[in-house]
């Protein structure tokens, strides 16, 4: 941090003044002017967090896609398929047993098992063949959405969400104060901010496994030079398959969230694969942190987008990876 | 070399009993949104088609018609890709296309590429499809999206009593066409409209929509569709929303109140009008609905036929019944075919359907209220049935013109 202000000091400004710029948006009662000239503060307030906890799913749907790509170097462009076939499985099991809980755990066991299923017969066959790769599974996803429909048909599925989370809770952030001198606090949607919590726990769980344990030694030995790794005596490809078996039960699980909070129906599956490439080529392929910045980068651009410019709220997320590829085109936190 | 001419002989006489074979038939191309977010929509539709010709049969005369289905996401360019596909590959000689807004306009512009053919509407509603520079061989069976939200405004203003609403809506011509509607009468029954907010077809996250919309309104109108409706109400449940709604015309017929989860819920007691109520008592319709039930296993098919379902069988029955007052003549560029399409009445399930100068329907509109059944299924009750609406709501013509063509911002709040 304090290498980065001695270093870049007229960048570390800005980004002090845009905090607290953001600091006093958030927490701060708005005068009326400013009312006036962008809207309402609940209205904004509602667009920030929104897109937080977008960004949430995204980062549990581009976190494992990310974490495929860091290590085996495949473009698994069956992903988005993994996430609408989670949330399918994830609704299967809530309405059958009625547990909202159980249906993750059921959603991710299931889809790791496709995941395992795709490393052993698909992926390890063609080993090194990115092109080949990506092709096989362009053709899957196709395969797969066709399944789907044929399964559940075109309509939508919504995962229950249980009762004690349906409906708004109140945030300790006042949003203004009415004439009375009542203070009127933010009301917010719960389910969102424990989906919220529930993808910063995971993503920290991820980071703690990849840098403080032994498998997690393993995997970032092998994003960074796999032949080498594997010629030490680590058996590689078991490390693959529990990867790939990880990644995909993360894309199983963010599918019962997507399921909870918005719906399930063919066409899922593009959307999520677009929006995890998106975020991953902003955040930076292959790197977990830069994932969950891509998510949130992402996440607030759609949210903010869709109040202040709706008219163009579906280019800005391109318009921030354009930009990207244009100025750091190996993506945000990705090291060279 | 005798080997390869005997070979030559097969094929030529295989292809010759091709043709053969083939004037024997009438082909007709089909396409509805099979997939993104109008997929139920499509789905419905095909149901209504399917359920047309369960009852009046595929037989024109000592002729047979052949259908070709081509899927769109009711974007205009895939109408358009559909439409050519059917029309180039398919040698199809009538078009029964498209089902959404956006898509009618592509195609109406399309069909005047090809005037040797006919184009009837399957579905579409948009206002601009037929009323600016028509194309003389598209057909429309449907109402447009305002004509859809007669009688809407004035039962919310006089019999409800609200004063003040503000719409959310899918940016597109449909949903423009249906604020249209709502908005000249309500307006004009002294109304305000607040706020108008566009969101892109396909929004997933409308969270920030939800926070948006504004308090001091006695109601908000719906003007979503599909996999969006669905998700708006959703999350408009999650955030504990609590106003009064209002609704579209495909945003409380089957496609939704059918729709599974709780969310739905929320849509009790919803004030809509569209070209349907599922509960009309009319004989006509309630065979439509029996017919439509009897066709389909219930697990495949919705409680009762949504607007999609109902459009797609009137489009249908249409074209059917003209063909056979030709006895299937499509001679002279199907010029007998056209001609008994432009005058045919038909009694449609909603009531009866004919078609202007521009052909274009002039039918029946139901003002409608969602309840429960009782057992937990939602359906659309009839309020109000209006008959006879046209194109231009029963303005004059020449004041109508004047309005403008629907868009985000047209009309004005006033009265015309």
């Amino acid at each position: 941090m304090a290498r980065f202000i001695e270093r870049h000091p007229a960048w570390a400004l800005i980004v002090i003044i845009a905090v607290a710029v953001l600091a006093w948006l958030v927490f701060a009662i708005w005068p009326p002017g400013l009312e006036a000239a962008i809207g309402r503060k609940r209205v904004f307030l509602n667009a920030v967090l929104n897109g937080i906890t977008l960004g949430g799913l995204y980062f549990l749907v581009a976190s494992g896609f990310t974490l495929i790509f860091g290590l085996m170097r495949n473009v698994n462009l069956a992903h988005g398929s993994l996430y609408l076939f989670g949330g399918y499985i994830g609704y299967a099991i809530s309405t059958w047993t009625g547990s909202w809980i159980l249906s993750f755990i059921v959603a991710f066991i299931a889809v790791a098992l496709v995941g395992v299923i795709l490393q052993l017969v698909v992926f390890r066959r063609m080993e090194g063949q990115d092109l080949r790769q990506t092709m096989v599974t362009i053709g899957l996803s196709i395969v797969f959405a066709d399944l789907m429909l044929w399964v559940f048909g075109g309509d939508f599925y919504q995962v229950q969400t249980p009762a004690w989370l349906i409906g708004p809770v109140q945030l300790p952030l006042l949003t203004a104060i009415k004439s009375s001198g009542e203070p009127v606090y933010l009301q917010y949607p719960l389910v969102r901010l424990v989906i919220f919590a529930a993808s910063v726990v995971i993503g920290i769980a991820m980071w703690l496994a990849l840098n403080r344990t032994r498998i997690g030694m393993i995997v970032r030995a092998g994003v960074d030079d796999r032949d080498i790794l594997a010629a030490t005596g680590v058996r590689i490809q078991l490390v693959f398959v529990l990867v790939f078996a990880l990644g995909a039960g993360l894309a199983g699980i963010a599918g019962v969230v997507g399921g909870t909070f918005q719906s399930l129906s063919p066409g899922e599956d593009t959307r999520f694969l677009l929006a995890s490439l998106v975020v991953v080529i902003v955040g930076g392929m292959g790197s977990i942190p830069g994932a969950a910045l891509g998510a949130v980068i992402i996440g607030l651009a759609e949210q903010l987008g869709s109040v202040y410019i709706p008219t163009y709220a579906i280019v800005v997320t391109f318009l921030i990876m354009v930009l990207v590829l244009a100025v750091r085109p190996q993506g945000l936190l990705a090291r060279r | 070399m005798l080997k390869g001419s005997l070979g030559l002989i097969a094929l030529s006489s295989l292809l010759l009993s091709g043709t053969a074979f083939a004037q024997e038939k009438i082909k007709v191309g089909v396409t509805a949104t099979l997939e993104g977010t109008y997929t139920v929509l499509g789905e419905d539709g095909m149901r209504g088609f399917q359920t047309a010709l369960n009852v009046l049969g595929k037989k024109i005369g000592d002729k047979e018609l052949e259908f070709v289905v081509a899927s769109t996401d009711a974007t205009p360019d895939s109408a358009v890709r559909a439409v050519r596909k059917l029309i180039e590959q398919d040698k199809v000689q009538i078009l029964l296309s498209p089902l959404s807004g956006d898509e009618g306009i592509a195609v109406k512009n399309f069909a005047k590429t090809h005037p040797e053919l006919t184009f009837v509407n399957a579905a579409s509603g948009a206002q601009e499809t037929t009323y600016v520079d028509p194309a003389p061989n598209f057909f429309r069976y449907n109402m447009d999206g305002a004509q859809w939200q007669v009688g809407l405004g004035k039962y919310a203003y006089e019999t409800k009593g609200y004063r003040k609403i503000a719409t959310v809506g899918e940016d597109y011509s449909f949903i423009y066409t249906q604020v249209f509607g709502l908005v000249l009468e309500f307006c004009g029954a002294g109304g305000q409209v607040t706020n108008r907010q566009w969101v892109p077809l396909g929004t997933k996250d409308f969270a920030s929509v939800i926070a948006a919309l504004p308090d001091d309104v006695d109601a908000i109108y719906l003007g979503l569709g599909g996999a969006d409706a669905v998700n708006f109400l959703n999350q408009y449940q999650q955030a504990g929303g609590k106003a009064h709604l209002m609704g579209g015309s495909i945003m409380i017929d089957q496609t939704i109140l059918s729709s599974k989860g709780s969310a739905k819920n929320a849509l009790i007691g919803t004030i809509a009008a569209s070209g349907q109520a599922d509960t009309w008592e009319d004989p006509n319709w309630q065979k439509f609905v029996k017919a439509y039930q009897d066709s389909f296993p219930e697990s495949k098919r919705f409680p009762s036929p949504s607007l999609l379902a109902t459009n797609y069988y009137g489009s249908t029955m249409a074209l059917i019944l003209a063909l056979r007052q030709v006895n299937g003549d499509l001679s002279n560029n199907q010029a007998k075919l056209k001609d008994a399409l432009a005058k045919i009445e038909i009694d449609a399930p909603n009531g009866k359907i004919k078609l202007d100068a521009n052909r274009q329907a002039i039918g029946t509109n139901f003002v409608t209220e969602v309840v429960d059944d009782g057992k937990g299924a939602l359906f659309s009750k009839v309020v109000k049935v209006i008959p006879n609406v046209n194109q231009t709501l029963g303005y004059d013509p020449a004041v109508f013109a004047k309005i403008g063509l629907p868009s985000r911002t047209v009309p004005e709040c006033k009265k015309y």
